[in-house]
């Protein structure tokens, strides 16, 4: 033992001997520890020291700021936790501890969801998912703040959508973590900041997809009473379309992903353009209808003065002569006609008074039974029928057959 | 009508509008409804200019409240 004692280690080179060892050793490189959080304190730094123990043991653990900002859940003090990581030496402290990368809680998830469903059902009752304090978006927000990680594929599709739909907007990034036990505060300070600095219109809150473990800031009950807090409209798009977060329901309005966040924000483009043209098309039809009233008016008014036209007014008056003057020849015309008719009349009357004073002297006037004059005996033949007129009556008579002759010859 | 130029699309979209109110009652003397209608028809043409020549803009705001180009 004393020869070997000029070969002693320096502590360096033993610690050095120690961490190789623990190093080497594979399941150390890669193991689960489940245990009681104590002694947890999380400096300016950001990593995170605590201790975890059980009745019997205890180990120190530290988690790099790296590694911290990534995790879901926050150690507290007492909080049954499982730890992944690798277990090494901290050489200049002396001590072998765990270098942690992940954590969760004892029981899962599944003790999360319960811890979510608590706290869903108290804002609930708070009054924070009121539909009826839910704010109306603004139909054309020309200032539209976005609360995302610069660097995400999110604000990429967010860009995206407003390029191609509402490129008058001018995008305010408000600039955050958005998953990792930092994520939370930095959601509500930059949500803050926008409402105290900025007059954006309406707010976007968006992250894209990822494992619910990676959406859980956005259950967060500081990040979801921010969003109440809010004195500008938010919409959430968080995930996608079949998650759904704490921020999703206090939201103005939900949104399933950020680019569907972006479309519901915004107009399109192609509406505006629609929306100018109706209004100049409308322009055009009231000017006109506007035009057409004028002339009509114009013409009605052209109308009414020529009537009151002197030009006019002796023109119709002529025209009044003129028919007066047909009207008085109509007259003359239809006078003399009835005069003729008259003079006509006359005159048959005076002939029948002649005859009838030369009948009374004692002639008669013989005719046929249809009245026609028989003036020469030539006229009848023997057995005709003929009439005898006297002055005061008249008779039928037949002309003599065998007598006929001499009676002819005794008229003659 | 430099006056148009410098109006924004919300501003000459929202004054299109109001002419064309104003033109369709036809309460105006006919002189201003005719003044009214070549404005707005400047004022359309104005606003399809602002919708065609649209580009995003993005900024970005800091801790303290500045802005800055993203």
């Amino acid at each position: 033992m004393l020869d070997t004692s000029e070969n002693a280690l320096s502590v360096s080179d033993l610690t050095a001997q120690i961490r190789y060892v623990l190093e080497q050793t594979p399941h150390l490189e890669d193991v689960w520890v489940a245990g009681e959080v104590s002694n947890m304190s999380r400096p300016a730094s950001g990593h995170i020291y605590f201790t975890l123990k059980d009745s019997a043991a205890q180990i120190k653990c530290v988690m790099f700021k790296n590694s911290a900002i990534r995790q879901y859940v926050e150690p507290q003090n007492g909080q049954r936790l499982r730890v992944h990581g690798r277990v090494s030496v901290y050489e200049a402290g002396g001590q072998y501890q765990l270098y942690a990368d992940q954590f969760q809680t004892a029981g899962g998830m599944g003790d999360l969801y319960v811890q979510l469903e608590r706290l869903k059902l108290q804002l609930e009752a708070e009054g924070l998912f009121d539909g009826e304090r839910k704010r109306p978006l603004p139909p054309q927000p020309r200032k539209i703040g976005v609360v995302t990680s610069p660097d995400a594929a999110a604000f990429q599709d967010v860009q995206k959508v407003l390029r191609g739909r509402f490129p008058l907007a001018l995008v305010i990034l408000s600039p955050t973590l958005v998953q990792g036990l930092e994520a939370p505060t930095q959601i509500v300070r930059a949500i803050e900041r926008l409402n105290s600095y900025t007059d954006v219109d309406v707010i976007i809150v968006c992250r894209g997809g990822g494992s619910i473990e990676d959406l859980w800031s956005f259950n967060d009950e500081r990040v979801v009473r921010a969003i109440f807090a809010s004195r500008i409209p938010i919409i959430s798009g968080v995930g996608h379309e079949t998650d759904t977060t704490l921020a999703d329901f206090v939201a103005d309005h939900r949104s399933p992903t950020p680019s569907a966040a972006a479309l519901d924000a915004t107009p399109d483009i192609g509406d505006l353009h629609e929306a100018v043209r109706y209004a100049a098309t409308a322009l055009k039809v009231f000017m006109e209808d506007r035009l057409m009233a004028e002339s009509r008016d114009l013409a009605q008014l052209k109308t009414d003065l020529a009537r009151r036209d002197p030009q006019t007014m002796i023109s119709g008056a002529r025209q009044r002569v003129d028919e007066l003057h047909i009207r008085l020849g109509q007259v003359q015309t239809r006078y003399l006609r009835r005069l003729r008719e008259r003079l006509a009349s006359r005159i048959s009357t005076l002939n029948t008074v002649s005859a009838e004073s030369v009948l009374k002297r004692g002639y008669t006037l013989v005719t046929r039974p249809d009245g026609t004059l028989i003036t020469r005996s030539q006229q009848v033949k023997d057995g005709e029928l003929v009439a005898i007129r006297w002055h005061d009556g008249q008779h039928s008579a037949r002309i003599g057959e065998d007598s006929g002759g001499r009676y002819k010859r005794s008229l003659l | 009508m430099d006056d148009i130029n410098a109006l924004s699309y919300e501003q000459a979209y929202s004054e299109l509008n109001d002419l064309v109110a104003k033109i369709e009652t036809g309460d105006l003397p006919l002189d201003e409804s005719v003044k009214l209608y070549e404005r707005g028809r400047l004022l359309a043409a104005h606003c399809q200019k602002l919708l065609d020549a649209a580009e995003l803009r993005i900024q970005r705001l800091n801790d303290d409240g500045g802005l800055s180009a993203f």
